[in-house]
């Protein structure tokens, strides 16, 4: 469970975060969305523990971001904005790295770090150094360096961002299995990827929440004269997308 | 293995798996190379000591360890993986540390490397090893303390070449405060006190000590505390500027 209770983050000129609160429970998969500017990352970066809030409090399962941030940050699996990565290491020095710092060791390092480069195939890259890989296999690293030790907490800022839509897919199947009794908190603009994989959504504006439902309900609040009529829904596009460019592949 | 040394592992094989660490190591024996046999004229002075390659490695070290030092934090801040690193499991003493003593060693190492020189001497005659010895523990601890300077600088800012100038013009001052271009800044209106207080700052001071072979413990523990303060330094600046 984590418990976000009156977080502010104000910065020289403005408030990125305006006493924002709510909880996220086990199993569910949390879509944080908003307008660029809205205090998606700010708040992401506050609840990993990479910002202090200027006040107010995060608890994750129990562990104060702030009092006891060890143990709170071994909880969480975190891909930062952008999936910021060392681009002079191999793709599997860096993911041995990461479980060195995480406390994995022996065995079950090498068992989890076949996984997760299997889970977001990776294998084709593994000894390539990350400077040399596509955008869409640095997010993919990312990924794997956040999925690394199994965390309870996952936290995704814009996770699909740069990845072409069959990516798009096995990253969200991914999420999808990962959920089960995790929490995840994942943010994103691109509006169908929430129904695609979340239990609930927040959106937030100007650091507020404006709404907190499930995605289903939101589509359904939906006021009328909001909707463009005749739009070419993208989730028929993009599984036109998908049946064409994978045929075959799998 | 502790989280420091994981830091340190990685950043370690960092320098070794891009040019950097052979760009330096051989920039650094090239140097040392041309000071001491060209502009300290090591054979013409027939005396049998390492005096001229040593009183040389302030002068060197204050270029060269500025270029070692001011990626550390610089390249984090300005590629994101400090987001990364400081929401790993990891407390900032690791990273501060582990990336200081990755650094160091490297230094350290190109230092080693110039043992022909030290081979030469012996060669040529019989110099006073304990005093050789003494003055290479003063130089690696100088270069300590200019990289601790270094990560300070390289803290402050996310461009590696403002992070590179600054410590040159700081390393400058710690060298040089000794000397009559920094006290003369002072005397006339300043106390004595200050003025003898700014002259023990100077690296200088305590290295020429130690290069004489006078291994006191106040001139290593002089170099233990500039490299202390400035490491706290940088931890302080990380904390208060990594998320601008």
């Amino acid at each position: 469970m984590i418990e976000i209770s009156h977080i502010t983050r104000k910065f020289e000129h403005f408030t990125a975060v305006d006493d924002l609160s709510f909880t996220v429970a086990e199993g569910e998969v949390l879509g944080f969305l908003g307008p660029n500017g809205a205090g998606k990352s700010t708040t992401m970066k506050i609840i990993t523990g990479f910002l202090a809030p200027s006040s107010g409090r995060i608890s994750i399962d129990g562990h104060d971001i702030a009092e006891d941030p060890m143990a709170a940050k071994a909880l969480i699996g975190y891909l930062p904005e952008g999936a910021p990565s060392y681009p002079d290491m191999s793709v599997i020095n860096f993911l041995e790295f990461i479980a060195d710092i995480r406390g994995l060791s022996g065995a079950q390092k090498q068992q989890r770090i076949e996984k997760v480069i299997h889970d977001v195939e990776l294998s084709s890259v593994c000894h390539q150094t990350i400077e040399t890989l596509s955008k869409g296999f640095k997010r993919r690293v990312g990924l794997a360096q956040a999925i690394l030790h199994d965390p309870k907490v996952l936290i995704l800022d814009e996770p699909t961002d740069g990845l072409d839509p069959n990516q798009k897919h096995q990253v969200r199947n991914l999420i999808r299995n990962l959920a089960k009794d995790k929490i995840v908190i994942v943010s994103t603009h691109i509006l169908e990827e929430v129904s695609a994989v979340c239990t609930r959504a927040i959106i937030i504006n100007k650091g507020r929440i404006v709404a907190d439902a499930a995605p289903a309900e939101l589509e359904a609040a939906a006021p009328a004269d909001f909707i463009i009529e005749s739009q070419a829904s993208p989730g028929k596009l993009e599984a036109f997308f998908r049946s064409v460019t994978t045929a075959g592949a799998q | 293995m502790g989280k420091t040394g994981i830091i340190f592992k990685r950043e370690l094989y960092a320098y070794f798996s891009t040019p950097l660490a052979y760009v330096f190591i051989v920039i650094f024996l090239v140097m040392n190379g041309i000071f001491t046999f060209d502009l300290g004229g090591f054979f013409i002075r027939g005396q049998a000591d390492l005096q001229p390659f040593f009183s040389f490695h302030p002068w060197l070290y204050l270029f060269m360890i500025p270029a070692l030092a001011m990626g550390l934090w610089a390249d984090e801040r300005k590629s994101g993986t400090i987001e990364l690193l400081m929401t790993l499991p990891i407390r900032l003493r690791d990273a501060v540390l582990g990336k200081f003593l990755a650094a160091w060693v490297l230094s350290g190492i190109a230092l080693l490397l110039t043992f022909p020189i030290w081979i030469t001497v012996n060669y040529l005659g019989s110099p006073d090893n304990g005093v050789i010895l003494a003055a290479y523990i003063g130089s690696w601890l100088m270069a300590g303390g200019f990289l601790a300077i270094g990560s300070c600088m390289s803290a402050l800012t996310r461009n590696a070449v403002i992070a590179f100038i600054l410590t040159v013009a700081i390393c400058f001052v710690f060298v040089s405060s000794g000397s009559p271009i920094v006290l003369n800044a002072f005397s006339g209106w300043a106390p004595q006190i200050l003025l003898d207080a700014i002259a023990t700052l100077s690296f200088l001071t305590h290295f020429d000590a130690i290069n004489k072979g006078v291994l006191d413990i106040r001139d290593l523990l002089f170099f233990a505390a500039v490299i202390a303060a400035w490491l706290l330094a940088s931890a302080i600046v990380i904390e208060i500027k990594k998320a601008n």
